[in-house]
């Protein structure tokens, strides 16, 4: 049983990574109608740039508060500039196509500049041990749980409580109505492709020290995440958090009970049940086709 | 006249025919197929700075038999499939010699096509098979899972005292070979394998496989990864408080993996057929001028490149002429003495498969460091 116990924690470990990137496609989709099949991406690249601003001496504290800001203006403003604004008018495929290759372009641009070797990344919790009831618990793992879910739940209560979150939920409503009562809706979506941006360097920075920064980090992330947000619901911020764990969990138990050649199975059996029996999410709404 | 006449035309044909292979001969072409991307990546790229620098050294010192070596780098992309499309290519191109590629999955299928063409093709391969296929053209560059584990797991015996051991192992060609190749080692020295657990190529999560390892509670943890996988599964059985011996071979305590691992590589034994930290002046050389040009340590693959390239080179002077055929032959059987021939840094020597016999180590990680334990002679010297 503690086995058990020690797969699920590490799990949820690792799911709430998935979390946070998934995070990032549901406000995206919620406030733009944008997919970005380059999430796993935005993920790596900050960790590139961490890596870039630690060789320069910062140290990592500040690292990351300059790559946030790097990411804010390149992974969102020039990205909602560049690529989603001009293309979203020709329909969802286009930017579909586009965000892939943006992926591969982002992929094989750091291979070229970082080889494609695997680079070690700090890692942001010292290296301790908890055992609570035979569980072995490092505070690496409790570190990144915590912090993810606090970044989760810091986004949510952002959205519901502050009155720009409130005014982001109109317009990823309505546009029309939210246009009509006065909100800024470019703004409004701007901030949504910022928080994005944001997100992903908050889970480079969790992730890496285990994935280790190589230019291919963010191919798996990038599909998991994908996948959790579909099974928690692609309309649904909470859904993304549930989606993620779910994803973690399970693959991490059917490692160890099933066969560990199954396990990036798992993510896609339960993707395929969910959208046959449950299409819009675990979490998420039904929403009728606009016309 | 006639016969003058015929003898002119006769040597004009000549002329005319061996025009152009004489102004392709300036060169002798090295074809280097090398994983720079994909989970070989770390390899590769270390293999390919061996067989670069030894290149460089070689063409400063006038080349071989007076002719510069040309060396071409592709990437495999850790893919036999592009791999064995690479290898045709390289014969169109009219290579002399292949290097690589260095995983097993991949010369495994690339090979064939050396093979026909009968061009020597140097790996950095382990997997024991590779030699098993009377394959006249194949040589390697290091140690072969058969003759590397009996010495693993003599060390498990009669070093460790362990009478049972868990083995884990990544599921691909090298992986599987090494497995059966440890697991029947083990079983011939009277060590019980009491627990088989599979692992993925790229897996990044290793807390199940680690929790069957210590859930076998043995004497000892064999280890049989590809460098990131080995980092993250040291990682995992320290943070999981893992206390028995954590043996391996090779790659284990690959520098790459003490990068990436950090702390957690300390105390990890693994026996060695290369290392830069052997107690060795030519090693010592290899170690400072590689660190001066790519600006870091040179693994095992690193010192298999370099050396393979010298190998070579004895063979060809050998053999006195650019005769692919005749150095292949010429490769089998030769001793080549670090004396004579710097490059090689160890003596060592070739038999019939294409396999090599020399020098070994027993090393352990500490404090981030490669230590040497224990000198193991060649095999053909017990």
């Amino acid at each position: 049983m503690t086995d058990f116990f020690q797969l699920v924690f590490s799990g949820m470990a690792t799911g709430s990574i998935y979390a946070l990137a998934a995070l990032g496609f549901t406000l995206l989709w919620q406030a733009s109608g944008t997919i970005n099949f380059a999430q796993g991406e935005f993920v790596m690249l900050p960790a590139f740039v961490m890596i870039a601003f630690a060789t320069f001496g910062a140290p990592m504290p500040l690292a990351f508060a300059l790559t946030c800001v790097v990411a804010v203006a390149i992974l969102g403003w020039a990205f909602k500039r560049g690529i989603a604004d001009p293309l979203l008018r020709f329909g969802l495929m286009p930017i579909v196509v586009a965000t892939i290759g943006l992926s591969i372009a982002a992929r094989n641009g750091i291979r070229a500049g970082y080889s494609a070797e695997a680079h070690p990344f700090p890692s942001l919790f010292a290296d301790k041990l908890f055992t609570v009831a035979g569980v072995n618990l490092t505070l690496a793992d409790i570190g990144t749980l915590v912090f993810a879910l606090a970044l989760v739940l810091g986004t949510q209560a952002f959205l519901a409580r502050t009155v720009t979150g409130r005014a982001m939920q109109a317009v990823a409503q309505n546009t029309e109505s939210a246009t009509v009562l006065g909100i800024n809706v470019p703004r409004m979506i701007f901030y949504t492709f910022a928080i994005n941006a944001v997100l992903a360097c908050a889970a480079a920075l969790l992730v890496t020290p285990t994935y280790l920064a190589k230019f291919d980090m963010g191919e798996s992330l990038g599909t998991k995440a994908f996948f959790a947000a579909i099974i928690g619901g692609f309309n649904n911020s909470r859904g993304a958090l549930l989606g993620g764990i779910i994803v973690g969990v399970s693959e991490n138990l059917a490692a160890a009970y099933i066969s560990a050649a199954y396990k990036d199975a798992v993510a896609l059996v339960i993707f395929m049940a969910v959208i046959l029996f449950k299409p819009q999410g675990l979490l998420g709404k039904k929403v009728e086709r606009k016309v | 006249m006639t016969l003058i006449r015929r003898t002119f035309v006769t040597t004009a044909c000549a002329l005319a025919l061996a025009g152009p292979s004489l102004a392709q001969a300036q060169a002798i072409k090295i074809a280097g197929l090398y994983e720079l991307s994909g989970a070989g990546a770390t390899a590769g790229t270390n293999f390919k700075n061996g067989v670069e620098m030894a290149v460089k050294e070689i063409n400063a010192a006038g080349g071989i038999l007076g002719r510069k070596l040309e060396h071409s780098i592709a990437d495999t992309q850790t893919n036999p499939g592009v791999a064995k499309g690479l290898a045709t290519k390289a014969i169109d191109d009219n290579a002399f010699a292949v290097f690589g590629p260095v995983f097993s999955g991949s010369i495994m299928v690339s090979m064939a096509e050396t093979r026909k063409a009968e061009v020597p093709n140097f790996t950095g391969g382990e997997a024991a098979s590779i030699t098993k296929q009377g394959n006249p053209y194949i040589f390697r560059t290091s140690f072969t899972q058969d003759t590397a584990m009996p010495k693993v797991a003599r060390y498990i015996a009669n070093g460790l005292k362990a009478k049972n051991v868990v083995v884990m192992y990544v599921n691909n060609d090298f992986g599987k070979g090494g497995r059966d190749a440890i697991t029947k080692a083990l079983t011939d020295v009277g060590v019980k394998v009491v627990a088989d657990i599979s692992t993925d190529s790229g897996q990044v999560d290793f807390s199940a496989p680690v929790l069957r390892a210590k859930a076998a509670n043995a004497d000892a943890l064999f280890v049989y990864t590809n460098e990131e996988e080995s980092a993250r599964a040291l990682r995992e059985l320290r943070k999981q408080g893992y206390n028995k011996p954590i043996v391996g071979e090779t790659t284990l305590t690959g520098q790459k993996v003490i990068e990436l691992a950090g702390d957690a590589a300390n105390g990890a034994v693994a026996h060695v057929g290369l290392t830069i930290d052997a107690p060795n002046p030519l090693m010592l050389k290899f170690k400072a001028k590689f660190y001066q040009d790519y600006k870091y340590f040179s693994d095992h693959n690193g010192i298999k490149g370099y050396t393979g390239v010298y190998v070579l080179k004895a063979a060809i002077e050998k053999v006195g002429k650019l005769d692919r055929k005749a150095v292949a032959a010429a490769l089998h059987g030769l001793q080549i003495s670090a004396a004579k021939q710097p490059g090689v840094i160890m003596d060592v020597s070739f038999d019939a498969n294409g396999d090599l016999d020399r020098e070994s180590f027993i090393v352990e990680v500490k404090g981030g460091k490669q230590e040497v334990k224990e000198i193991l002679p060649p095999l053909s010297k017990k």
